[in-house]
């Protein structure tokens, strides 16, 4: 069966798998809206939430990031893993025992305070809203790429979908669905990363074949070291950025997960507060899955590539693969224009090399005249994978499916945020106190399919800013939505006067610091010095920033709150009761 | 819970808990995986150099199993101070 067809077929099952669950889980109250009326069993919970927060950004994007930075890409694996630990320990138990239905609600409860609550709500969708744009094109570009329609046309049949269980079921169906779309995209990730381990080291489990020996006996790792020395990239396993930025990268990342609302309201489904804890568990046991895998489909594809180019000794004049016995998958990816050739020295042979230890000299006495592979996409690294390692038509329909069914589950998760908090943030507590169950419902209804249109037209006419935006959804959840939550539940002496000002000092000082580099509102001729590692505070990268933002908000708030009255009785009251589960 | 004192030192007996874990947390992560990964990285775990496994793997598994131990011992101190949920 030809790939086209077999693409249609298994992206159309999954389709009607998804719409079928949506049918079945309708939700009919605001509480199954909202958190799928607390009844989800915490290891579905678990898979649902891997789904959520594994966006196209996990699945398509980081082990291409992996497999051209080596070492400097841990920084993602630990961060968004490492998050879970402070959502586990520090917030998801108190805040299910709190028993609200949205992030917002906590904080304007904690902090006897709409202002707290609308700071909160303001965070919440932009930090959501910027998230969500990527998602959607994400589902645009599988979609253009593997069925050959136009991106618009892939872009309308996701957000169909969407509309369809999210609207209807709100979480209970949004829930469901996501755990399908788990197993899913599970699936996609691990069946070629095992084909692949298996082809390059002979064991079938990837965590270990990245730890194995080839067929000439020499370890993967070493030899990929070797290569890339060799050819002027720079050891693949060792350190090449500076250090203080890895650890606060690391950390921003790490704050920022725990900090994400769409994250955080998976932890108010499950029916008691050991739930949340074991919930968290198994939550990063399903991502662990994929986030270590990802480390040898990065490590693999790179070396699977530098040896389909570099096919024998480097300078030797048969060394290098002729441009016209490339490969199928090269092919297909130049028409994209995501992949690109250059013959510079007019050989009609590929050569690909770094500048490293003076290799480019050494080049020059090859009579080669620069890197030829003057554009090498890393997004295209997962979905080109397969195809590199020549494996069947099913396995490349699969990571197609995979890849949309990581948005997918992304943009549902986001998108109720989003509507929950207008609905019942905004409407339900702020403008129209007394609004029956049943219409604030039909209220949530109408805000998800709003949010559905604004992110579908974000979509389609995409900000030129979309790519930088992501850190900033992170240091907006790192600098004021995390210390804002911990406080409330770790300390009773922290009042509404700290909490407000501290969001404002963290939420400020972030959006400052990546505007003053970025551009303000990222229109970049307006950036103040240029975006360098020279310019910037003491060597601090603008996506590092939310670590910073994160601990002026905790001196903020502590400081304030110390010199302002105590919150009121039953407020210390209720910070008692939170922590206790019973 | 009626009794103030009881619930205090089920407050504190978490944070101890809590710190101990983010001790470890902190260390598999920031120490092994960054700032100690270029000395850890003379040693080998087959074709792995162990400062870029702890990066690359050992942080996550450490990660996994510290949430699933922290979850049993907060179940064990919630029995223990009698304010489980029925």
């Amino acid at each position: 069966m030809d790939l086209q067809l077999m693409t249609y077929l298994v992206v159309g099952a999954t389709f009607a798998l998804y719409i079928g669950i949506a049918i079945k889980s309708r939700a009919s109250s605001t509480g199954e809206f909202y958190v799928a009326g607390k009844g989800v069993h915490p290891v579905l919970n678990g898979m649902a939430t891997g789904a959520d927060w594994m966006s196209a950004a996990s699945f398509i994007s980081m082990a291409g990031l992996i497999a051209f930075k080596g070492y400097d890409a841990s920084v993602y694996l630990m961060g968004w893993t490492g998050g879970y630990c402070l959502l586990a320990m520090l917030l998801a138990p108190y805040l299910r025992k709190h028993g609200k239905f949205t992030v917002p609600a906590f904080i304007g409860d904690r902090y006897y305070s709409n202002t707290a609550r609308l700071v909160a709500v303001l965070c919440l969708i932009t930090a959501s809203l910027t998230y969500v744009i990527g998602q959607m094109k994400g589902i645009g570009v599988a979609f253009s790429r593997f069925l050959e329609v136009p991106f618009e046309y892939g872009l309308l049949a996701g957000m169909a979908i969407v509309f369809v269980y999210a609207v209807l079921g709100g979480m209970k169906g949004v829930t469901y669905t996501q755990i399908a779309q788990y197993v899913v995209l599970i699936f996609a990730y691990t069946v070629p990363a095992i084909f692949i381990s298996l082809q390059l080291t002979g064991n079938p489990i990837p965590q270990l074949g990245l730890g194995g020996t080839m067929s000439d006996g020499t370890y993967l790792l070493d030899k990929l070291d070797q290569i890339c020395l060799e050819l002027g990239f720079g050891a693949y396993t060792l350190q090449k950025g500076s250090t203080i930025n890895m650890v606060l990268l690391t950390l921003s990342l790490m704050i920022g997960t725990a900090g994400l609302p769409h994250v955080i309201t998976r932890f108010f489904t499950v029916p008691r507060v050991k739930d949340a804890r074991f919930s968290a568990g198994w939550a990063l046991v399903f991502i662990a899955l994929l986030y270590t895998t990802a480390p040898a489909v990065g490590a693999m594809a790179r070396l699977n590539l530098m040896k389909t180019i570099q096919t024998g000794e480097i300078g030797a004049p048969d060394g290098n693969l002729k441009y016209e016995d490339r490969p199928s998958w090269f092919d297909n990816w130049e028409k994209t224009g995501l992949l690109k050739f250059e013959d510079k020295n007019g050989d009609g042979k590929i050569q690909y090399y770094g500048a490293g230890n003076g290799f480019d000299a050494k080049a020059e006495s090859f009579g080669w005249k620069g890197n030829e592979m003057v554009k090498v996409d890393r997004d295209i690294m997962v979905l080109a994978n397969p195809e590199i390692a020549k494996l069947p038509n099913w396995v490349i329909a699969l990571v197609a499916a995979g890849g949309i069914a990581a948005a997918l589950s992304t943009a549902a998760g986001l998108l109720l945020a989003i509507a929950s908090s207008i609905s019942h943030d905004l409407l339900k507590s702020v403008f129209m106190p007394d609004m029956s169950d049943k219409a604030e419902l039909a209220a949530s209804r109408f805000a998800m399919a709003g949010a559905i249109l604004v992110a579908g037209y974000l979509g389609l006419n995409p900000p030129g800013f979309a790519a930088q935006v992501v850190a900033l959804a992170f240091g907006l959840a790192a600098s004021s939505l995390f210390p804002a939550l911990m406080m409330g539940i770790f300390s009773k002496r922290v009042n509404r006067t700290g909490a407000v000002c501290g969001m404002l000092a963290g939420l400020g000082s972030t959006l400052i610091y990546i505007f003053w580099f970025k551009g303000w509102f990222f229109i970049k001729s307006t950036a103040m010095l240029p975006d360098n590692p020279e310019n910037w505070l003491l060597g601090i990268s603008p996506g590092s920033f939310g670590a910073v933002g994160a601990a002026l908000n905790f001196i903020v708030a502590l400081i304030i709150s110390n010199i302002t009255e105590e919150p009121p009785e039953h407020i210390q009251q209720m910070v008692e009761d939170i922590r206790v589960p019973n | 819970m009626g009794d103030n004192t009881s619930a205090a030192e089920y407050w504190k007996a978490n944070i101890r808990l809590v710190i101990g874990c983010l001790v470890v947390w902190l260390f598999v992560s920031y120490g092994c995986g960054i700032l100690f990964a270029d000395a850890l990285n003379g040693i080998r775990l087959g074709g792995y150099k162990l400062g870029f496994w702890f990066a690359q793997q050992g942080s996550i598994y450490t990660f996994v199993g510290l949430i699933f131990f922290y979850a049993i011992r907060m179940n064990k101190l919630d029995r223990k101070f009698n304010v489980d949920e029925k």
